[in-house]
């Protein structure tokens, strides 16, 4: 065991090491660099003065040097300043880290809510009316594309009903730390949260619905019942035991993929995130912001997958002989 | 004598053909089972052949015109779905980027299909050090946020158009198929027909593409289908956030990107929302085929 975890996070080196080498080739590619989120807002620099900085921050250095250099200071969360907003990137991102942490962790939780219950029906009562509504909608869900699905919603309960508000994460008048602060909070996360949620549980549904399906005939499953074990505990203590870990292992890759799916539902619903962030910079020709937030993404996608990895080969030891 | 050679041959060969159809038939056979695929696959066909022949019947140019005194008109008989903010007709504009869409969807499918394909079958066919490394570098290709990527790409690039948008896209979508098309490869080398050919000195190229992929074809077919749909959405939904067809060739997309604006969700619903609904129901179409497809390359699914 302790051998596979070892060998799992060492290949998580290699993929890290290429990810920041293409991210950073990305940023050569990108127009400005480094200074120019600190120094080119001021008109009164002249050429000799931008070369003389330039010269100073090594940006004439070779780009084996200007690698190592951008590495360390981004290991040490020192991505460079912002051109638009005129701050540490690093600053700029920790303000909206806590968004869209919380709607990835709400969205995934409600991924769950919805899905288990309703894998688990299809699952046991394979071809009754319940799995059929239930594989038709799992079939809708995964043909809609998120965008087109979150503005439905958006136009339905925030328009035309107007249950929710429609943009923001938090009502600006409201005063941070109060109940009401909170409230607005829950509310403004609502309709993000579900537009991710119902047309995300495609996955899990289907693997349980499958695995339940699978589990059935298996020869254990004849013995409890053979014994006398009651239909319903057969389900929760002898199937749901086997087909459930799989899914709580698949936490990491949900998480990690929900940070990064959340460009769209973050920009349709102005939902001050990380995603939105992302937009709004590329539209701002802010590429110091963008460089730390594709890092910062996809290195949240290397370590997610590796910990879904381990917590799998932990629960199913099957994957590990391989 | 000779003539019932032949005749007991061509019997055969007809035989042969009975028990064995073709792929193209057990689809269409598959299709025609599934009633729910069979509506799915007329309407697409309705629409389609609509989007596609709309030049015939609607004035492109009009169509680019800006008319001041006739912006933001809810749906009349003049404009089946109203006008934008030019003034511009909104069902001509549908029938444009549905046809943009799907021709674009396409072509990204294709060209990403190739390269997975390629990919796929070169890892698998050679196996061992070669299979190993290119495994690798999908694994590292696929923990890229393409959505990301794509993006940063289609801003930084110098001269940005269809071709180019076309190109990144495919960059970033063949990867499942090579996976798919390598593991198949894989189980495929291991087979005698394989290895007399190579004992025959076939150069590997050919074994490949004309011994291997025919076996593999069905396969293709499905996980083309259904990759189509998912593209369409992807390339909307870039095009929706500002970052997919340029200006000059409108999408889908580029009638749901007015949706940014909530004012314009609200009260001028008829901009954007024929078009979300389009792209659901090309989706949800696309699927359902995809679907049929599916069952009927694989004998135990099959409905029929």
């Amino acid at each position: 065991m302790l051998k596979f975890i070892l060998r799992r996070t060492l290949l998580m080196i290699p993929q890290l090491i290429l990810l920041s080498l293409v991210i950073f080739m990305l940023a050569k590619a990108m127009p400005g660099d480094a200074i120019t989120g600190a120094f080119m807002g001021n008109p009164d620099a002249t050429p000799e003065q931008i070369e003389k900085i330039r010269e100073k921050f090594g940006l004439n250095d070779p780009w084996y040097v200007q690698y190592g250099r951008w590495l360390g200071k981004a290991v040490q969360g020192d991505f460079g300043m912002s051109y638009t907003h005129q701050q540490p990137v690093t600053t700029l991102i920790a303000g909206r880290v806590e968004n869209t942490v919380l709607l990835s962790l709400f969205t995934a939780i409600m991924i769950y809510l919805i899905a288990i219950p309703l894998g688990i029906i299809a699952g046991r009562w394979t071809d009754s009316w319940a799995d059929k509504l239930i594989v038709t909608y799992n079939y809708v869900a995964f043909a809609t594309p998120t965008f087109v699905f979150a503005l439905l919603m958006l136009f339905v309960f925030a328009f035309v009903l107007g249950w929710f508000p429609y943009t923001g994460s938090v009502d600006i008048k409201i005063e941070s730390g109060t109940w009401a602060y909170m409230v607005s909070r829950a509310e403004h996360l609502v309709l993000p949260v579900m537009s991710g949620a119902i047309i995300g549980t495609v996955g899990t549904i289907q693997y349980l619905r499958n695995d339940i399906i699978d589990q059935k005939t298996k020869e254990y499953i004849k013995t409890a019942r053979a014994k006398g074990v009651p239909e319903g505990r057969v389900y929760s203590r002898h199937i749901l035991r086997n087909s459930l870990l799989p899914i709580a292992a698949f936490l990491g890759y949900e998480i990690t993929g929900l940070i990064g799916g959340s460009v769209f539902i973050e920009t349709i619903f102005s939902y001050q995130g990380l995603g939105q962030l992302f937009i709004q910079s590329i539209n701002l020709r802010d590429f110091t912001v963008v460089t730390a937030l594709v890092l910062i993404s996809g290195t949240a996608v290397v370590v997610g997958t590796m910990l879904s990895d381990i917590i799998l080969s932990l629960v199913d030891p099957r994957i590990r002989i391989e | 004598m000779k003539d019932t050679v032949t005749l007991n041959e061509k019997e055969l060969i007809a035989r042969e053909k009975l028990n064995n159809p073709s792929f193209m038939k057990t689809i269409w056979r598959e299709i025609l089972h599934d009633k729910m695929a069979l509506g799915s696959l007329i309407l697409l066909i309705i629409l389609l052949s609509t989007a596609y022949l709309s030049p015939l019947f609607i004035d492109q140019a009009a169509l680019t015109r800006v008319n001041f005194l006739n912006t933001w008109k809810p749906p009349s008989a003049a404009n089946w779905l109203g006008t934008d903010d030019g003034g511009r007709d909104v069902f001509g504009q549908l029938m444009i980027g549905a046809r943009n869409s799907f021709t674009i969807g396409i072509a990204i499918t294709v060209i990403a299909g190739m390269i997975g394909l390629s990919y796929g079958l070169i890892s698998g066919f050679y196996g061992g050090g070669v299979d190993n490394i290119m495994m690798r570098f999908l694994e590292f290709m696929m923990v890229l946020p393409t959505t990301m990527f794509i993006i940063v790409f289609v801003t930084i690039i110098p001269n940005y158009n269809v071709f180019t948008f076309i190109l990144i896209m495919s960059v970033f979508l063949w990867l499942g198929k090579a996976r798919l098309i390598r593991s198949r490869a894989l189980q495929e080398r291991e087979l005698d027909y394989i290895n007399a050919s190579k004992t025959l000195g076939t150069p590997s190229w050919k074994i490949m593409f004309f011994e291997m992929f025919p076996n593999l074809s069905s396969l293709v077919i499905v996980n083309m289908t259904l990759t189509l749909a998912s593209n369409i959405g992807i390339e909307t939904g870039l095009t929706f956030l500002g970052f997919g067809l340029p200006a000059g060739t409108p999408s889908l997309g580029t009638l749901v990107a007015f949706a940014r604006n909530p004012d314009i969700v609200k009260n001028k619903w008829w901009v954007w929302l024929p078009a979300a609904l389009l792209i659901l129901v090309m989706m949800l179409c696309i699927n359902y085929v995809g679907q049929a497809v599916k069952r009927a390359s694989d004998a135990r699914q099959r409905l029929a």
